[in-house]
């Protein structure tokens, strides 16, 4: 077992201190490249939090529309394969919810700020990622 | 900055063709790949100095993608829109080999925004902004109305070339995604097939593209992606989400809506199919999402491993919920 502090915090650490202490300081296409940064190292602290639960949700669901198990790739992947044949659409039960709970929880993790999530998050109700940060 | 010899072969270039010329001064790249180049620099004349822009391939570079027209076809598409009336800087010179600077062209600046937060919020866009989605239209409706006997060589794609394209770029990256195939599935569903109008197509109508100043549009710019094809496919791309910047309700640029451009685009003499339209925006928000992983794997891949490659990679999931709300709208 590796010692602590765990990597998210530590990320967050480092994002903290180039946001309050050094983006101040810089200016021009610099700032620019220090923003993208910072913007990626928020994302990953995201990610740490958040993919642990999501993944199992998506896994959990891909099994219950496929009828088996597997690699969450190789779900995916048969999943994407039976849309392209048609022998999947919008009409077979559960797939428009797991469409719309998996990219979702993609948006928890890309693009918390993004206006379309922000307006479904505002929206409906159901099959929403229920720890999204508030960042 | 730029090399003493590149800003001499200019100066040199610059003297041989404007009348007048002595030299050229405040040289300085705007934005560059390996291929494809842009300069800003001024020409110096007793009679008035002028701003203009260098585009080009430096030497020994050759097309940038097979998408591409080719920085001559741009030069000449420029020439034609500027005479058609469509917003667009004037040409100035198409470099020759004389000149040794390249394959491109050199055209005059244009004062104006190019940065869609300042042109969707800044005080000084906005008597402008209320106009801009019906003087899209009408720009739309000029670029498509230039006479195809007058156009530099092209390649015509037809919607159904077009979802093979995406198609084979998505599979290439050997990453299942289920909502891509969604789109792929429905654009195959609704291709509307061959137009009956084929025209002159931008191919990369939106911000960024656009010069824009208080009055309005001022300059159309890059043309690279300009072949002959459906016109609705301009007004399909220009409405794709990711280019509204948050301004979700307004589907041209984040400006205004539909309506207005198209009413825009038919009081200048084009004809709107709106089916045709949204199946366009449905092709965009793919496009743009492929495009997207494109970058993800040339940052894997490429020489250019740069953070804003990698995080333009994990944009995609941005076009995967906005054609969601296109092709399965909850509630």
């Amino acid at each position: 077992m590796q010692d602590e502090p765990r990597p998210d915090e530590l990320i967050k650490a480092v994002a903290d201190f180039l946001r309050d202490q050094i983006a101040p300081q810089i200016s021009g296409h610099a700032a620019f490249k220090l923003r993208v940064g910072i913007n990626a190292l928020d994302l990953v602290t995201r990610q740490l939090a958040l993919t642990g639960e999501s993944d199992a949700a998506e896994h959990a669901s891909l099994k219950a529309l496929l009828g088996h198990d597997g690699s969450l790739f190789n779900l995916n992947a048969e999943l994407a394969d039976r849309i392209a044949s048609g022998a999947v659409d919008l009409s077979t039960p559960g797939v428009k919810d797991h469409l719309w709970r998996t990219t979702l929880a993609k948006l928890a993790v890309d693009q918390p700020n993004y206006a379309s999530y922000r307006r479904e998050l505002e929206g409906g109700e159901q099959g929403l990622p229920t720890n999204t940060p508030s960042s | 900055m730029a090399a003493t010899a590149f800003v001499e072969a200019l100066a040199r270039s610059v003297r041989s063709w404007c009348a007048g010329a002595t030299g050229v001064r405040d040289v300085a790249q705007l934005s560059g790949g390996a291929s494809q180049e842009t300069w800003s620099f001024v020409i110096e004349r007793p009679d008035g100095d002028v701003a203009a822009i260098l585009r080009r391939s430096p030497p020994g570079y050759g097309s940038v993608s097979g998408r591409a027209a080719g920085l001559d076809a741009e030069a000449e598409l420029m020439r034609l829109a500027y005479d058609a009336g469509v917003p667009s800087p004037r040409v100035l010179h198409v470099l020759t080999e004389r000149d040794g600077l390249g394959d491109g062209f050199l055209m005059q600046k244009v004062d104006g925004e190019t940065i869609p937060r300042k042109i969707l919020r800044d005080e000084l866009f906005a008597a402008a902004r209320p106009k801009l989605a019906r003087q899209i239209g009408a720009i739309l409706a000029g670029l498509h109305g230039i006479d195809s006997a007058a156009l530099p060589s092209l390649r015509t794609i037809s919607s159904t070339q077009e979802i093979g394209l995406l198609r084979d770029d998505y599979r290439a990256y050997d990453w299942p995604r289920p909502v891509f195939e969604l789109a792929l599935r429905w654009l195959a569903d609704h291709d509307p097939g061959v137009s009956k109008q084929i025209s002159l197509v931008h191919g990369d109508f939106r911000h960024g593209n656009l010069i824009i100043g208080p009055d309005g549009v001022r300059a159309v710019l890059d043309w690279e992606l300009a072949h002959l094809g459906d016109p609705m496919e301009d007004l399909g791309w220009v409405c794709v989400n990711s280019w509204r910047f948050g301004e979700i309700d307004r589907p041209v640029g984040g400006l205004g809506s539909r309506e207005e451009m198209f009413a825009g685009y038919e009081a200048a003499g084009g004809h709107v199919d709106q089916a045709r339209v949204k199946f366009w925006e449905v092709m965009g928000t793919l496009r743009w999402g492929i495009m997207c992983c494109g970058m993800m794997q040339r940052f894997r891949q490429g020489p250019d491993h740069s953070m804003e490659r990698a995080m333009i990679g994990r944009r995609s999931s941005e076009t995967e919920i906005d054609l969601l709300r296109l092709l399965a709208p909850r509630g």
